[in-house]
């Protein structure tokens, strides 16, 4: 650096120094585990994507129109007229499945190696939090194009709130600002989608990684590196997250660029999964689409809201199980009570319970996207009930059998000695 | 670290297995149901004088009902034409050539002669695929049953009347539920020709191909060179990886 750059750098320093100590706590002496293996990218990738979608966002509202007459032609219009504006709406729509596929890969890595145990239950709830806002960005962002599924889609989440006892009908009416879904609607999921929601999940994004940095990052043996320092008082077992792990994460971000553009430029709909072919088709209130699906990364808890029957007269049970299944989460640290932290450690209980919640997510995913008839009905021997509808129900409970049951299954499971130092 | 890597990847087999089994399943549960069977739309992005063709028929035959708000006629630049070529022989309304393909016909009249206001067509091959257009705009039938005396066989009791006829002619279907010898019920359609159009049936199907060419073309123009950039931008990611990766091997040398 010449002197006079560095005689400015000094300047700054001497009347702000707390930028080159962040820099340090946060970066360079930020001391990380040094075996983080393939799981440990999509932490950093689903910081990476929430960027992308900001910018790519704020592009996308300099030309799109926040009107029920005008939202469709406005994305069209993007498409087509609006220099560039073509690759921004597909890196903004493929954003939002990729950031869902990042940040699901990133709690199965805490499900791995139980990032979520004792001293890190804050962070995992934070991460929980930012997981409901993304569900929330998501929905409210869903209604923007204006097209059939979008109009669709957010009539039957909002009816989901009308089903809730005593207050329901009113609750919908609140929401939606309206009778129906609506102009007034669509002003003000705009309003959530690019300025309060965001806002919340930067905010959400900053503690998440404050509290990280205070206790330390886990990793795949679950050893804590902090138990076992150098005389300089630095873990032995870990490096400065910058530059080893800056570097590192650049690798992670450009092979995920790759993907995220062989999707953008090659298959931006993804077979209709990112992009659904109905709504290239205008809402319309007055005809309801045959089959109405929800984006993928909502069907496991859409196909639980299906598999649970209507009881007393009403949908809620439904909807108090979509939302139980989400709420779960938050319990986990609790839930959990295996001395050990990694799945490498664990015992077999964890891994059948493990590897059958994951089957029973996919599983319920993949029913989510096909209507409840897809695989017709089974013999009269029973019933007649809808295949769908019984493996989704089979996998429902499974589902919340991983959670239910963990407190046995953790505490009952044999476990391996966990070294004292992380395994290379 | 054998054993657990054995572990890990017998785990994630298992968990990619499932969900593939379960997919196979249903595709095969699928492929045996009903409804008409689509013909694949035999279309080639690259072929400009069929998307040429295709622009013709669809200002010739489409644009009188269904508008296409979104596409403006400069646009067909695109397809190989120039602005003289275009307003030569694809304006007929007498619209700038920057303007979009509006049409003349009101919702309201639309929604009093057919029913339903005939829909844009500018993304209407993102809707519905260029597969169900092809085969759609070839299975339409007479039927005295309907308002417009026409149905089709994809699209049953569609409001639309056959708008192409005069080039494919009249056709009726029989539509027949058969049971076979394992009792597994069926249905069975049987065309027969009622009066000639002014193209042989090769011709026909040819000048469908072009106009889903051509729908599929407009409902997103940038395609063509949305596949170019991405090879570039392939390409380039490719390079950085290799110093990215580099740059990691470097620093990465000297941890234990």
């Amino acid at each position: 650096m010449s002197t006079k750059l560095m005689a400015l750098w000094e300047w700054f320093d001497a009347r702000m120094p707390s930028v080159k100590q962040e820099y340090k706590k946060h970066l360079t002496e930020y001391y990380a585990p040094k075996n983080f293996n393939f799981w440990y990218y999509f932490g950093s990738l689903a910081l990476f994507v929430l960027v992308i979608q900001i910018v790519s966002g704020i592009w996308l509202t300099m030309s799109y129109k926040p009107d029920a007459n005008l939202a469709f032609g406005s994305v069209e219009y993007i498409m087509r007229d609006v220099p560039g504006g073509w690759v921004i709406r597909y890196i903004h729509s493929t954003g939002a499945s990729a950031f869902f596929l990042v940040v699901y890969l990133h709690m199965f890595r805490g499900l791995l190696y139980g990032s979520y145990k004792t001293p890190r239950e804050l962070i995992w709830i934070f991460g929980v939090l930012i997981y409901l806002c993304l569900m929330g960005e998501a929905f409210f962002g869903y209604l923007l194009p204006w097209g059939q599924m979008s109009y669709w889609g957010a009539q039957v989440i909002v009816n989901l709130f009308s089903s809730v006892p005593f207050i329901g009908p009113d609750l919908a009416v609140w929401i939606r600002g309206d009778y129906v879904v609506s102009d007034a609607t669509l002003n003000r999921f705009f309003a959530l989608h690019v300025i309060a929601l965001p806002l919340a999940l930067l905010g959400l994004v900053v503690v998440h990684l404050l509290a990280l940095h205070d206790v330390g990052s886990n990793n795949p043996d679950g050893v804590e590196i902090k138990k076992v320092k150098g005389p300089d008082g630095k873990p032995l077992d870990g490096i400065p997250f910058h530059p080893y792990y800056t570097v590192k994460d650049i690798v992670g971000v450009v092979v995920f660029l790759a993907i995220f553009c062989v999707v953008i430029f090659f298959a931006p709909e993804m077979g209709g999964y990112f992009l659904e072919y109905n709504n290239f088709v205008p809402a319309d209130p007055l005809v309801t689409p045959a089959h109405i699906a929800p984006v993928w990364y909502f069907t496991p808890y859409y196909s639980i809201l299906r598999a649970v029957p209507p009881m007393f007269y009403s949908q809620f049970p439904g909807v108090l199980a979509m939302g139980l299944a989400v709420l779960l989460l938050f319990f986990l640290p609790w839930l959990d009570r295996s001395p050990v932290k990694s799945i490498r450690y664990r015992g077999p209980y964890y891994k059948i319970a493990l590897t059958t919640f994951i089957i029973s997510f996919l599983v319920l995913g993949y029913l989510g996207t096909v209507p409840t008839n897809a695989w017709g009905q089974f013999g009269p021997w029973l019933g007649e009930a809808e295949r769908c509808t019984v493996v989704a129900r089979i996998g429902t409970i499974l589902y919340f059998l991983f959670f239910l049951l963990m407190p046995w299954y953790t505490a009952r499971d044999s476990v391996k000695p966990v070294p004292e130092r992380v395994t290379s | 670290m054998i054993m657990r890597t054995l572990t890990v990847n017998r785990l994630i087999v298992a968990l990619l297995a499932a969900p593939l089994a379960a997919l196979a399943l249903v595709t095969a549960v699928q492929a045996s149901e009903g409804g008409y069977r689509l013909d694949p739309a035999p279309i080639d992005h690259n072929d400009l004088a069929s998307l040429q063709r295709g622009a013709r028929t669809f200002v010739n035959y489409c644009l009188n009902c269904h508008g296409a708000q979104y596409m403006r006629y400069n646009r067909l630049q695109d397809i190989g034409l120039t602005d003289q070529q275009i307003k030569d022989n694809l304006v007929f309304t007498g619209v700038r050539i920057g303007e979009p393909m509006k049409v003349a016909l009101s919702k309201e009249d639309g929604k009093a002669w057919f029913n339903v206001p005939p829909p844009d067509l500018t993304v209407i091959a993102r809707a519905r695929g260029a597969d169900w257009l092809y085969t759609y705009l070839r299975t339409f039938y007479r039927d005295p049953k309907t308002v417009t005396g026409w149905n089709n066989a994809v699209f049953q009791n569609v409001a639309m009347p056959h708008a192409l006829w005069a080039l494919q002619g009249e056709r009726a279907l029989e539509i027949k539920n058969v049971k076979d010898e394992s009792g597994h019920e069926h249905v069975e359609y049987h065309w027969s020709e009622l009066s000639k159009g002014t193209q042989s049936t090769i011709e026909y199907d040819r000048t469908v191909r072009d106009l889903v060419n051509f729908l599929v073309y407009m409902g997103e123009p940038i395609a063509a060179e949305r596949r170019h950039i991405g090879v570039i931008a392939l390409f380039v990611l490719g390079i950085l990886f290799v110093f990215a990766y580099w740059l990691k091997r470097e620093y990465w040398k000297d941890v234990h």
